[in-house]
């Protein structure tokens, strides 16, 4: 018997569907659904998070990202900047920030800034909330810079010639024609820089916390320990999914929407 | 000529190796139009865009209403007031309005108030024929419409010289004339403008002076008639041949 290669195709890709759906039949039948649900997603428990999940671990959360965005994307505009001078030691310094910043796990730098710096100088952070969110922000804007250098390089050299060639300084053409349509570009990228600094909150409470400072990850985590019981993370999980999923959504339909314009 | 508007002197640039001014010295008097003619990558724009500085000449000087730009202490930002120019893309700012890319210089470099400045810019849309836009955006109008709101833009800081880098290159053919008309208009009003162009009717019908460059020098400097009527070198003559074969 021989088959042709379509059919040959079609049948190696029924036979991979098959098997997906076997296997997961399996796991349904396998697995003891009340046992699983009482441990992961128990309502009582669920109901025990609230109101201080989000009065003060989704509060929190919310405060570390804005601080760590603000700061993140300040000194990130003036990174890309000086990434783009041509005087060579901003750029040369602002290569390496980079390069170093995004080289080292967020978990390595929050723990040499947080404990490190005060262990070896004696200076001690002047707060929870700026302990945690200075270190955020300087990570941020080495991503932060990277996507503003790109929006700034996709704005076409004419613009800033046209602005020169009628009298504006450097500055006054970037801050009124370039960054300005820089933005337009790197919105989009900005919002999942925004989610993602969302995410990295959650490793700020090594650096200990007190019951004001908990963050989302920090609370589910001491809820687990608490009650010999997983709801509290997975509750947490959810309520980072009520943050993360309608701005990445939203990201995808500015970019979307961004290229159609184009068109 | 002491009096010039542009005086350029001994203009050499260079690109790393590429040698591309080799030696320029022209001379625009007040009120005098000069065409700039001459193949691709001879220099013409580099010539231009020294003139008001976007490229820094590697030697020699560039006076304009007897100021030397070329001077290290020269503030170059309030020098560039004085001359205005006109792309081959248009670079109009994409992210604002008509309106705003005529007043955003006159507000922020000149700064005058937003009242003012739109009634200038008024003004100059409808000397352009173009004052039904004024709220559009670079986006919704045509090449030819763009080019005329770039013109616009550039006369209203009031400069001493237009330069003009190939207006109408970009244009496709049924919207060159409406530029053409504009710059001649600018012309018989007694503009200093030095215009580099492909449009050789247009030179031989406006300019007082036409210039020939080649591989970065000037070969022939003299009446229109002359150099496009009459060329004495051989490089020009055989210049305007392939221009009208191409035609
Ligand atoms: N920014 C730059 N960097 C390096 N080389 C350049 C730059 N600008 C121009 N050149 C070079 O200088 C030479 C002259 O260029 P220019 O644009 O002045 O010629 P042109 O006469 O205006 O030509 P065209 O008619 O094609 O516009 C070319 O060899 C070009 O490659
Ligand atoms: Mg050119």
């Amino acid at each position: 018997m021989s088959l042709s290669r379509r059919q040959r195709l079609r049948l190696a890709r029924g036979g991979v569907y098959s098997a997906t759906v076997a296997a997961l039949v399996l796991i349904l039948l396998a697995v003891d659904w009340g046992a699983l649900g009482g441990a992961l997603f128990k309502w009582s428990i669920v109901r025990d998070q609230f109101p201080d999940i989000l009065t003060t671990a989704l509060r929190n959360t919310v405060i570390f990202t804005i601080f760590g965005f603000i700061g993140g994307l300040s000194l990130g505009l003036l990174l890309a900047i000086m990434r783009l001078s041509s005087v060579k030691p901003y750029r040369w310094f602002a290569a390496t920030y980079i390069e170093v910043l995004r080289g080292i796990p967020l978990l390595v730098t929050l723990l040499i800034l947080g404990f490190g710096i005060p262990i070896a100088t004696g200076w001690q952070w002047p707060n929870p909330y700026i302990q945690g969110s200075v270190p955020l922000a300087l990570v941020a804007a080495a991503y932060i810079a990277e996507t503003v250098r790109a929006g700034i390089e996709a704005v076409p050299r004419g613009q800033m010639e046209a602005a020169r060639s009628l009298g504006m300084s450097y500055t006054r053409a970037m801050a009124t024609i370039i960054i300005p349509q820089a933005f337009r570009v790197i919105v989009p990228p900005l919002t999942n820089e925004f989610v993602l600094l969302i995410k990295d909150t959650s490793l700020i409470s090594v650096l200990g916390v007190t019951a004001s400072t908990l963050d989302l990850a920090r609370f589910g985590r001491n809820g687990v320990n608490d009650t010999a019981n997983a709801t509290p993370l997975v509750v947490a999980g959810l309520v980072y999914l009520a943050l993360t999923v309608p701005l990445t959504q939203l990201a995808a339909w500015m970019e979307r929407r961004s290229k159609a314009g184009r068109r | 000529m002491t009096d010039a508007l542009v005086r350029i002197e001994a203009l050499h640039k260079r690109f790393g190796a590429n040698h591309v001014l080799r030696g320029i010295d022209l001379a625009v008097a007040r009120g005098e139009v000069v065409c700039i003619i001459g193949p691709s990558g001879s220099g013409k724009s580099t010539l231009l865009r020294c003139v008001n500085m976007l490229e820094t000449p590697s030697e020699g000087k560039v006076y304009v209403d007897g100021v030397e730009l070329t001077d290290p202490d020269c503030d170059l930002d309030r020098a560039r007031t004085s001359t205005g120019m006109v792309f081959q893309s248009f670079n109009l700012f994409a992210h604002m309005s008509v309106m705003d890319n005529i007043t955003i210089a006159l507000r922020k470099v000149l700064k005058q108030d937003r009242a003012t400045a739109e009634a200038k810019a008024t003004k100059l849309l409808t000397r352009v024929g173009l004052a039904e836009k004024a709220a559009s955006y670079p986006a919704q109008l045509s090449g030819g419409q763009q080019q005329r709101v770039a013109i616009a833009r550039a006369l209203a800081m009031e400069p001493k010289v237009m330069l003009f880098d190939e207006a109408t290159s970009a244009l496709d053919p049924e919207l060159v004339g409406d530029v053409l008309r504009v710059m001649r208009e600018l012309a018989e009003e007694g503009m200093t403008m030095l215009v580099v162009t492909h449009e050789m009717d247009f030179a031989r019908g406006v300019a007082d002076r036409v210039v020939f460059m080649d591989a970065g020098v000037v070969v022939e400097d003299g009446h229109p008639d002359q150099v496009i009527g009459n060329p004495r070198e051989e490089r020009t003559r055989r210049f305007l041949t392939n221009v009208r074969d191409r035609d």
